[in-house]
């Protein structure tokens, strides 16, 4: 059905077939170098020695072959611990994320309880106030506390996210009632007809969460700043940006700095690749007013 | 069978018992996320509200007895003390102002131009383009600033390219020029009219709120379009295929060209979404901070700083935890009139009529 359609989009997209989509490739292939070429070029830099990055930029291909940057970065310096402190945060989080956010798009969506819709207007009105805002706040409350400069300060307040209790909410809705009624029928309690019969399938919900949550606590900066100071406790993204700044000594170092940057992209760019149909679909769905 | 499960779940329901029950989870369920959310949401703006209009020097709790409460002062020492404070404050809120003028518009004029040109139906390799245009929102802001350091330091990737056209680029992350002065300069306007030098608002002279944005700032412009535009792309993709193919095609029939198909048909359906992510490019450009903290750390001469980079340094490194809030209560309001300001428009505009 659909490919005599193409052909008359063909024939009419302004002057013909030939001369417009020869031009739509051009523009696309340029823009696409754009978009390409740095992380290309990053990856190259990288591999390269300090003179031969700041002498040959642009070189896809490094004259010298070397791993000192890499080496560097796990032999001698605090790199290893800091993925570490990232990937340990990022688990927990995303664990918490995913476990909170379904219970509560559960009760929200499924459960008749007096002050649901109270519950539920406050969530909207959580969602307005802007992250950067909350910087000092969330630091003032941290301390206050007593978990500033601990996991628990750097993972707890980052557990609830309204954003991802809206998305469950939304695909919980969808799911037929017939399933957990009979579940409840034949006795289950409410956490068990949630936990073993609806949870399972939401499935395309729960990994939409795990992928937001992961991308988001991976990424995370200012948080990270604000709620911990010791150096066992820097994550990925504090020590890169610290060692951009310029801590680790004289020079430019860019194939140090860039060896960070690749190593910290790759989680991300994995789980990109291997969900990238539902990442394009989450983003709209997650973003979308 | 099944109907009459639901209907005996459905009498069994009606039982106080099992309400009760019901309503127990209920409550139970969204505990965690109501306790965090109110904990370290509510409770932070609450406390930082207080911080704003009291004396807090970062020691010990903003609660005890030898803080004192001054009122609107920290407020009034940033919006009309006339001061250094007014002063950096001032200057934050001109780079701001640049970076979100030049890159809302900017972003979400290419993200519109890539979802266009990547649903062409006939367009093959369209989720390669779609991948490409997209990874850049998926990395860290971190790791993308780290690179841009690298692809825009003085004998960087850029200024080789620019070189190869025999154009010889400036030191961007070190050049506190703002562009607009910069291209009077060229034309022999070295210093401005005495109106604009001589009158200043927030501490800043007319003159050096029209610099425009500084060379260093403009990279972490176009830093921002590119990050950003793949995911906006995607919500105009989402909005395009809701469009159909007849609306099109009909339109096609009547002879119109490719530009007045896109103008008069595409455009308005396109409307809510361009909205959308006008205000959502809103918001984000407002809250600038990791870019700054990493790249730039508000130099070359605080022409990076930002409301919230400043809110930060200021609690921080110069402990006037005080006016940190305050800046962030500021940042706070500009964000929530922004946004109603433009619902307000387009309310008006959708009374109007298409």
């Amino acid at each position: 059905m659909s490919a005599p359609r193409a052909t008359t989009w063909r024939e009419r997209l302004g002057g013909g077939r030939a001369g417009g989509s020869l031009l739509a490739y051009a523009v696309l292939l340029l823009l696409a170098v754009v978009y390409v070429y740095p992380f290309l070029v990053q990856v190259a830099t990288s591999f390269k020695t300090d003179p031969e990055a700041v002498a040959n930029p642009l070189a896809l291909v490094p004259q010298v072959w070397t791993t000192a940057a890499y080496e560097r970065l796990f032999l001698r310096s605090d790199f290893p611990v800091w993925f570490r402190n990232s990937l340990l945060v990022t688990l927990c989080v995303t664990a918490g994320r995913v476990f909170f956010c379904s219970l509560a798009g559960y009760a929200l969506a499924r459960l008749r309880f007096r002050g649901r819709g109270v519950v539920f207007a406050s969530l909207v009105a959580v969602m307005a106030v802007p992250g950067v805002v909350l910087l000092i706040p969330r630091f003032l409350v941290v301390k206050q506390l007593g978990i500033y400069d601990t996991f628990a300060g750097m993972i707890i307040p980052l557990l609830a996210d309204a954003t991802g209790v809206f998305i469950m909410k939304n695909y919980f809705e969808s799911v037929p009632r017939a399933v957990e009624e009979a579940a409840r029928i034949d006795g289950a309690g409410t956490f068990r007809t949630f936990w073993s019969v609806v949870l399972p399938m939401a499935r395309p919900a729960v990994i939409t969460i795990v992928i937001l949550s992961f991308q988001g606590s991976w990424n995370e900066l200012a948080h990270f700043i604000v709620s911990a100071e010791s150096p066992e406790l820097v994550t990925l993204t504090k020590g890169v940006a610290q060692l951009a700044a310029g801590q680790l000594g004289q020079g430019s170092q860019f194939p140090l700095k860039l060896a960070a940057a690749v190593i910290m992209t790759i989680p991300v760019a994995v789980l990109f690749f291997v969900f990238q149909k539902r990442i394009m679909s989450a983003t709209t769905g997650a973003v979308k007013e | 069978m099944s109907t009459q499960r639901a209907v005996l779940a459905r009498t069994a329901s009606r039982g106080s018992g099992v309400r009760g029950r019901e309503a127990q989870a209920g409550w139970l369920f969204v505990a965690p996320v109501i306790v965090l959310l109110g904990l370290f949401l509510v409770l932070p703006v609450v406390m930082a509200a207080w911080v704003s209009v009291s004396d807090w020097t970062g020691r010990g709790s903003p609660f005890s007895a030898e803080v004192d409460f001054v009122g609107t002062q920290n407020y009034s020492e940033l919006l009309f003390g006339g001061g250094l404070a007014t002063q950096d404050f001032g200057t934050a809120l001109r780079n701001n102002s640049w970076y979100v003028l030049l890159v809302v518009p900017t972003q979400t004029a290419l993200s519109l131009f890539l979802a266009i040109m990547v649903n062409r139906k006939w367009l093959r390799g369209s989720s390669f383009f779609r991948t490409a245009f997209y990874f850049p929102s998926v990395t860290s802001s971190v790791a993308i600033t780290v690179l841009f350091l690298f692809l825009f330091s003085a004998t960087g990737v850029v200024n080789k390219v620019l070189q190869a056209m025999s154009v010889s680029g400036p030191n961007w992350f070190a050049d506190p020029r703002g562009v607009l002065h910069v291209l009077l300069a060229w034309l022999g306007v070295e210093r401005g009219p005495a109106v604009l030098t001589d009158h200043a608002v927030l501490g800043v002279s007319l003159w050096q709120w029209l610099a425009g944005p500084s060379v260093a700032m403009s990279v972490l412009i176009l830093m921002a379009v590119f990050t950003t535009s793949g995911t906006f792309m995607l919500l105009f993709l989402a909005a395009l295929q809701h469009i159909s193919d007849e609306v099109d095609e009909a339109a096609m029939m009547d002879g119109t060209t490719a530009w007045q198909r896109f103008r008069f048909v595409t455009l308005p359906m396109l409307r809510p979404t361009v909205f959308t992510v006008m205000t959502l490019g809103l918001i984000g450009t407002w809250q600038v901070f990791d870019q700054i903290y990493t790249g730039t750390q508000g130099g070359p001469g605080k022409t990076t700083v930002t409301p919230a980079y400043l809110s930060y340094t200021a609690s921080f490194q110069s402990q006037q935890w005080g006016r940190g809030a305050a800046i962030a209560f500021i940042l706070f309001a500009i964000i929530i009139t922004m946004t109603v300001l433009q619902r307000r428009v387009i309310r008006g505009r959708d009374k109007d009529g298409l």
